[in-house]
């Protein structure tokens, strides 16, 4: 049983998870296969381009933040999915050796009009370095089935 | 890498398809989107997706590859013809980022990339913004993703 439903997510909420831990070969081995242009995939090439170093593609950085809240929360709840991302910044390089957590805020909800069992949740995320500097922020539409009226989704030792 | 000057607004390109099997869905999603309806048919089939599909990260990363892909063909196109290709640039992100549709295990997705602005940056000589609309679309004929994603184009020298 799902531990979190639609309505367990509320305008206003904070709550960090992670943190994930990203190494120079998971930098290389994804940028292999999806994103191979020369900043992700060699330190002597990324040197030499724009961005100084070897950094993540930043498709990698939305994988993890994926990963981040997929084991903070998304797991535990009854996701139905995601419609998309009204935005996606990248704002700072994600590097070897970076400690990654994701900040999310609850921004606001809706229950779906053509199908009332399931409800619309309005996040932003924050992916944070080991600094507290921000390397990715993202908006989403996420959707999740609202609590069973049987009480069968009820929580466990919540009032 | 083209140059920002070989660009056009309006100009639409085909970057090619890909055909997603279910174990390279569940590949990915094992690592990176655990859900249920990404790692297990059988789970799939019980969810509200009714069959395995990727996860809408999954789709973005393919098209990265697409246009990754497409781009060094440009730049082998121009080292044929005596030319230097542009740098890599990076991106600062995307907007409206939409997952229409699931991408089913067996799907037929072909990408494709339409530049919609062109844009001088103040703060970044000699580098201009890209603004495109991508789109991926199914064998039927469905778009299943889109996004207006901005990309760092190197400009030619000034002789």
């Amino acid at each position: 049983m799902p531990k979190y439903y639609w309505e367990d997510f509320v305008a206003g909420q904070v709550a960090e998870y992670g943190a994930y831990e990203v190494s120079a070969d998971e930098i290389k081995a994804f940028a292999t296969e999806f994103d191979p242009q020369p900043m992700h995939l060699d330190e002597e090439a990324a040197r030499a381009s724009i961005v100084g170093g070897l950094c993540a593609s930043g498709w990698h950085s939305c994988a993890i933040m994926m990963r981040i809240i997929a084991d903070g929360f998304v797991l535990d709840s009854a996701s139905m999915g995601a419609t998309g991302c009204p935005e996606v910044k990248w704002i700072a390089p994600v590097r070897p050796g970076d400690r990654l957590r994701v900040r999310v805020k609850v921004l606001d909800r809706r229950v779906s009009k053509s199908r009332p069992e399931m409800g619309f949740v309005n996040a932003r995320f924050d992916m944070l370095n080991a600094a507290d500097l921000p390397v990715m922020t993202v908006t989403t539409h996420m959707m999740l089935e609202r609590r069973p009226t049987d009480g069968a989704g009820e929580p466990t030792g919540a009032t | 890498m083209r140059y920002f000057e070989d660009m056009r607004v309006g100009e639409r390109t085909e970057l090619g398809s890909h055909t997603f099997t279910a174990d390279e869905i569940e590949a990915f999603a094992r690592r990176y989107d655990p859900q249920r309806f990404h790692i297990d048919e059988g789970e799939a089939a019980r969810s509200h997706f009714g069959a395995l599909c990727a996860s809408g990260w999954h789709t973005t990363a393919v098209y990265m590859r697409h246009f990754v892909d497409f781009e060094r063909r440009e730049a082998e196109r121009m080292r044929a013809a005596g030319e230097t290709p542009a740098k890599a640039g990076p991106s600062p992100g995307l907007r409206d980022l939409r997952w229409l549709r699931p991408v089913y295990a067996g799907d037929t997705i072909s990408f494709a990339r339409e530049v919609k602005e062109l844009r001088d940056v103040a703060n970044r000589p000699g580098w201009g913004l890209t603004v495109a609309l991508n789109t991926g679309t199914n064998q039927n004929g469905e778009v299943v993703v889109s996004f207006v994603g901005a990309k760092f184009a190197e400009k030619r020298a000034k002789p």
